[in-house]
């Protein structure tokens, strides 16, 4: 068997001395290539910007709400938390980072001339940790302010672009809902949320505040939880519910009134929805890989049969079936795998392209080149097989009679 | 003891009413160091038997040997083998390959034996040389006569020095000038390196440069003649 260079370098010259043809038999590997690359990428892009959407709610993030809404059966009036239960989930159960009260409700900001519609929040200091939202200026409400509900707030950037412009907004009087309320400090900026309303555009306030001024009630809306782990996220999610139940008097029977939702779960659903998607979206585009090696195929087969004579020549020289038959199946790898190297430089410049244009996180995943390259070169062996072995099968005799 | 013994060859191709008996039982022997022209009409089984000496073909039924070798106990693989160690053929129609330059058809054999570029090169040279066309190497097959084709043809096939050169009609597509130069070189070739060959032709002038004449009729030997 002669050396595998030299029929690397045979292979090669051949398709050198064919040089149109070669690159045309090739676009369709290039085509399929550049889609698999370009489509998986921008979905892994938008798999990576919406649970980064997600996880922006708050790491290992639990929800707990009153109501059994989305759990099949007509939604239920279900009472509202207290501050007590509240208190219950931060004493019984253990794993916790931060156990938040949260109570929402749509309020006009107005100072001077200007106002705006936003949404206020009451909530203790532990509402910051657990969405893990830092000051931008400022401070939060101390101890003092929490217990004796004073008229103080911390206010997201939406508030601050719409009522105060480039004006500090520390120490201003703004009026929420219909009474001053004295501005200590700002949010960072946390943008859009998954389902697209604006986390900035909120006003935060001690509960006893809201509850006072605001609702009237000692009712608390959302009780937001962050265990310390993903790990022990499930637990801390058993534990709530059943400290729930038994201080809302669910009896065995019963189904809860009250949900309790972890948000990496959503997380993960909708990341997977988008893995999936994304999947099937790479495989149409294989499709095309599929038949890009049909035209290699068809093209090789154009080759074995205009080049009969010169097979006969090789087999009368001596060559062995096997040296024939790499000779022409390498010929095919190396048409694919050029192919594949077009394309992956294709399939990132679009997705390059596309990413900037979608506003999506460009991820190059080195896993997927390496695999269309692979997947290439196995196009290259399936498909020029067939025509390679009809080479190598030729009768000597009937090859060289070939006009 | 013979180069090639052929005992009770038999081809025949098809079966049953379409059965063709092209050889009906030859037995030749062919001494190392002879120049062998085979004749006879078209049809007359000349160009089976050179196939199935050329190991190109098998027969249906007797022994064929080469050297020590019992060929018709080798495979496809095993048949290729001593073609690429023992054998160099020329053909009528040349059969050089197309857009490829004079030495690298030359090399080729070469190139199958897995011998170092520099080596084949050099020896191939060597083979252009010796059939008188040195500087022509970069020539391809467009570039050159139909004589110069020819000589390029028989630069490969004795490029590897074989034990045995086989000629099919290797002056068929030739003006009788040409013919004549090819059939001296041939003859030297013969002479001076000692290599056997055995060639075909329909052409009495061009069979007069053997030592040794060969006449087929219908599958069989008819005449054989070993002339001073």
């Amino acid at each position: 068997m002669m050396p595998f260079t030299t029929i690397l370098v045979m292979a090669f010259n051949e398709l050198r001395r064919n040089l149109m043809r070669s690159i045309l038999t090739t676009l369709g590997i290039v085509i399929g290539i550049a889609a698999v690359i370009a489509l998986v990428t921008l979905g892994q892009g938008a798999t990576a910007s919406i649970t980064d959407q997600i996880s922006s709610l708050g790491r290992n993030l639990i929800v707990v709400a009153p109501g059994n809404a989305g759990k099949g059966g007509p939604p239920q009036a279900a009472a509202p938390f207290k501050l007590a239960d509240v208190r219950a989930i931060e004493r019984e159960v253990t794993g916790l980072r931060a156990v938040a009260a949260v109570s929402t409700a749509a309020v006009p900001v107005v100072l001077g001339n200007n106002s705006w519609a936003s949404t206020a929040i009451g909530a203790d200091a532990n509402y910051f940790a657990v969405r893990e939202w830092p000051l931008a200026s400022g401070r939060a409400f101390d101890e003092g302010e929490i217990r004796s509900g004073r008229t103080v707030c911390v206010i997201g950037q939406r508030v601050v672009t719409e009522i105060f412009g480039a004006q500090d907004p520390i120490g201003a009087p703004l009026r929420v809902g219909g009474f001053p309320c004295n501005v200590i400090g700002t949010l960072a900026e946390k943008g859009r949320s998954i389902i697209g309303n604006d986390q900035d555009d909120v006003v935060v306030m001690p509960l006893k505040t809201f509850q006072r001024r605001i609702s009237g009630n000692q009712d608390v809306s959302l009780i937001m939880v962050s265990a310390s782990t993903a790990e022990t996220t499930a637990t801390a999610k058993e534990d709530i519910t059943a400290i729930l139940r038994e201080r809302r008097h669910i009896t065995a029977n019963k189904t809860d009134d009250f949900q309790v939702n972890d948000v990496s779960e959503i997380a993960n659903i909708v990341g997977g929805v988008t893995v999936i998607l994304t999947a099937f979206l790479g495989a149409i585009a294989a499709i095309s890989l599929v038949v890009g090696g049909i035209g290699i195929m068809n093209i090789m087969l154009v080759a074995v049969t205009e080049r009969t004579r010169e097979i006969g020549i090789r087999l009368a020289i001596g060559a062995l079936e096997r040296e024939v038959l790499a000779q022409f199946l390498i010929e095919a790898v190396l048409l694919a795998l050029f192919g594949g190297m077009i394309g992956v430089v294709l399939g990132l410049t679009l997705s390059a392209v596309g990413t900037t244009a979608l506003g999506l996180p460009l991820l190059i995943s080195p896993g997927v080149i390496v695999l269309a390259t692979l997947f290439s070169g196995l196009v290259g062996v399936g498909f020029g097989y067939f025509p390679a072995r009809r080479a190598a099968r030729m009768d000597p005799i009937d090859a060289l009679r070939h006009e | 003891m013979a180069l090639i013994e052929l005992q009770g060859i038999r081809k025949v191709y098809g079966q049953g009413e379409a059965e063709v008996v092209a050889l009906a039982g030859i037995d030749l022997a062919i001494e190392a160091g002879d120049f062998v022209a085979v004749m006879g009409p078209s049809g007359s089984g000349k160009s089976t038997t050179m196939n199935i000496i050329g190991c190109l073909d098998t027969p249906t039924a007797g022994t064929y040997r080469f050297r020590d070798t019992e060929v018709t106990t080798l495979d496809r693989n095993g048949r290729a083998l001593l073609r690429r160690n023992h054998l160099g053929f020329v053909f009528q129609g040349f059969n050089l390959l197309k857009r490829t330059s004079a030495l690298e058809n030359v090399e080729l054999p070469l190139v199958y034996r897995g011998m170092k570029v520099s080596d084949r090169r050099a020896q191939a040279m060597d083979a252009l040389a010796r059939v008188g066309l040195a500087g022509r190497e970069n020539h391809t097959q467009a570039e050159l006569s139909g004589g110069q084709q020819q000589r390029v043809a028989i630069a490969r096939a004795i490029v590897t020095q074989p034990a045995l050169l086989l000629a099919d009609e290797p002056t068929g597509n030739l003006d009788s000038e040409r013919s004549r130069e090819i059939m001296e070189l041939l003859v030297d070739l013969n002479q001076a390196h000692g290599i056997t060959v055995v060639m075909v032709t329909h052409e009495p002038d061009m069979a007069d440069f053997a030592r040794r004449q060969v006449l087929f009729k219908d599958g069989r030997i008819v005449h054989d003649e070993v002339r001073s």
